[in-house]
């Protein structure tokens, strides 16, 4: 079984994160890391690659840095990594992104089938979730997002998530090959250890180009936008802040201001 | 823009009642319309009567209802359902609530239309003949004006984005049944198990004006947490930690990987306002935080800081509610 992880370059959130004056986040403040919640997509992979004698193929699309997302990834237990570096991806929207990726995962099954593409269930720098779902129309294979379980059925050829939403729980199911987003509740991932940060100094990173992968410039990047950011602004900090130490009236004065701002 | 009709995804319940952010959605469609038609599209089964009247105060012209001989929850299904509708109406604009599931539905319209996506707007105008949303990002504490540059919009509005009004005039709308062509895609996927979730009696959290949430503080008691939101009126949250004790459940959660809530009024009780809980709220109108450490990050945040015990804070404040109320 061979699969195929999309992981994404983010600035840390526990870090000062920012938007430049295109609008965009900006990605080159140095405190960059594998998207957490990718964490949980490669562990997936690597847990069904295990049961089912797979292997697992980690693949970004970002600038330079976004290297070091893959090679965590190497690090954790994937086999192989792919980085699809070009100038013309910057400023992509998650449609471009999912159009970029679509073409490395097309270009990785014509050399050898791939069999299922995991993600996370979204990035937490734009957080849209939008990504998953996309990247399973424009390969034209079933998407099953926010699996919170995920299992497979090699017999069967299916794959099987049960998923959370707002209002309902769900169990879906589909044929392979097929994309699937999980949740952090899918599993705990495993922290790289020695062996493994070894090891992935010997594994293979593959830098793809837009024109190794046939993909036209003007579909992605700010080229292929459709959406402007036309202004971008820190909130301003909130004003007339109140900051009490209980002595006792606490909730009779919190209930009197609740009252006082019309809130209650 | 161009006066072309506005369609609304009308979200609601198994027993078709409308879920309360479509009312904020109407009356943002009829901002942006600027006199052309709003029309609600009805997927699924339930029985749309229910709606009606709100729809009709709303203003909408007509409800599209698809009938598909497949799951009408798979999100593929509604996506071929709309597909279909945005050309047939020729609408320049779909709105949606910002959930997980309307979320699946714009990402394959993207895909298969060629229409640019917002998710999570608070806010829509017209600008220069074209459609600008207002986004807060990077966890509340941005805020973003974005426009859509293609020919068709596709945009999900959190709820309490805007507050809802009634149509100057009433409409009845007409129900027009369309039957979907149900794409080849669509039926590779199958929905073998869907469990809706009780109502829990409290407003729902994603849309309820007021949330009072417990964090690791309560240390599983969610009593004085209940007790304040009751007064209050208001929904239940916690966060991650309170969801996998095991206290409440998982739906409760808050943040970046739960719920994404915006009330006019947040209320956070031994909740420490971690970054991941802090993406899934910030963004709300007034901020209470009662937390026995007063270096908790929260503080930070709060337009209103209580250094105390929740035990003691919270069940005096929802009393001295309770009796203020009964005063008028
Ligand atoms: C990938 C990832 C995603 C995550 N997603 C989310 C998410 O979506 N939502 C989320 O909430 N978390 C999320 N988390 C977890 C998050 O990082 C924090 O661990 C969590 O929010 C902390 O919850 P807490 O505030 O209840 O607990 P703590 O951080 O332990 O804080 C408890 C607070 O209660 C106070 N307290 C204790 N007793 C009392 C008392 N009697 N009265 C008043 N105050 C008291 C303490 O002073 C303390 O500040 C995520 C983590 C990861 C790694």
């Amino acid at each position: 079984m061979r699969i195929v992880v999309c992981v994404k370059f983010v600035p840390d959130i526990q870090s000062d994160r920012q938007l430049g004056p295109d609008g965009r986040v900006v990605r080159d403040l140095g405190d960059g890391t594998l998207n957490e919640l990718d964490e949980n997509a490669v562990e997936a992979a690597l847990t069904l690659a295990e049961e089912h004698d797979g292997e697992v193929v980690v693949l970004t699309v970002g600038p330079d840095d976004a290297v070091d997302a893959v090679r965590k990834g190497l690090q954790m237990g994937a086999a192989q990594a792919v980085h699809v570096l070009d100038d013309d991806v910057a400023g992509s929207d998650a449609i471009g992104t999912a159009t970029v990726l679509a073409a490395a995962v097309r270009h990785l099954h014509a050399a050898e089938p791939v069999d299922l593409v995991v993600t996370g269930m979204a990035g937490l720098d734009g957080l849209t979730s939008l990504l998953p779902t996309a990247l399973g129309e424009l390969l034209d294979l079933p998407s099953l997002p926010l699996a919170a379980r995920l299992t497979v059925d090699p017999a069967a050829g299916t794959v099987t998530v049960e998923r959370q939403l707002d209002h309902a729980s769900e169990t879906l199911t589909a044929p392979l090959p097929a994309v699937v987003s999980v949740t952090d509740q899918a599993n705990a991932p495993r922290y790289p250890n020695f062996k493994g940060i070894m090891a992935a100094k010997k594994k293979p990173v593959t830098t793809l180009t837009l024109a190794d992968l046939g993909v036209d410039p003007a579909t992605v990047g700010t080229a292929g936008a459709r959406t402007q950011v036309l202004a971008a602004a820190p909130r301003p900090p909130r004003e007339d802040r109140v900051l009490v130490q209980d002595t006792g009236d606490a909730g009779t004065r919190l209930a009197a201001w609740l009252v006082e701002q019309k809130l209650v | 823009m161009t006066a072309t009709p506005v369609l609304v995804l009308l979200d609601h319940a198994a027993d078709g009642t409308l879920r309360p952010p479509v009312r904020e959605l109407l009356t943002l469609a009829r901002t942006v319309a600027d006199g052309a038609p709003v029309h609600g599209v009805w997927a699924g089964t339930a029985d749309v009567a229910p709606a009606l009247p709100v729809l009709a105060a709303q203003g909408v012209a007509a409800v599209h209802r698809l009938v598909a001989d497949a799951d009408p929850h798979l999100s593929s299904v509604v996506a071929d359902g709309l597909g279909q509708l945005l050309d047939a109406t020729g609408a320049g604009l779909l709105l949606l609530v910002s959930s997980f599931e309307s979320k699946e539905v714009a990402a394959r319209l993207a895909v298969r239309t060629g229409a640019g996506v917002v998710t999570d707007a608070d806010g829509l105008e017209v600008v220069d003949g074209r459609l600008v949303a207002l986004k807060t990002v990077l966890a509340g504490t941005w805020s973003t004006r974005c426009a859509i540059t293609t020919p068709v919009a596709l945009v999900t509005v959190k709820a309490n984005a805007v507050p809802a009004a009634d149509a100057p005039a009433p409409t009845e709308p007409a129900v027009v049944d369309v039957p979907v062509q149900v794409s080849a895609t669509s039926r590779r996927v199958q929905l073998v198990e869907r469990t809706e979730r009780p109502a829990s009696g409290r407003p729902d959290l994603g849309s309820a004006h007021v949330v009072v949430v417990g964090g690791r503080g309560t240390e599983g008691d969610f009593s004085p947490v209940e007790d304040l939101a009751d007064a209050l009126g208001g929904a239940v949250g916690a966060t991650r930690v309170a969801t996998d004790e095991g206290w409440i459940g998982h739906d409760a959660q808050i943040g970046q990987t739960g719920v994404t809530v915006a009330p006019r009024l947040y209320v956070g009780a031994g909740v420490s306002g971690a970054v991941h809980h802090r993406g899934g709220m910030q963004a709300s109108g007034t901020i209470v935080a009662v937390n026995a450490d007063a270096d908790a990050p929260i503080f930070e945040i709060a337009d209103y800081g209580i250094v105390g015990d929740l035990f003691t804070v919270l069940p005096q404040a929802a009393a001295e509610v309770r009796r203020l109320r009964a005063q008028g």
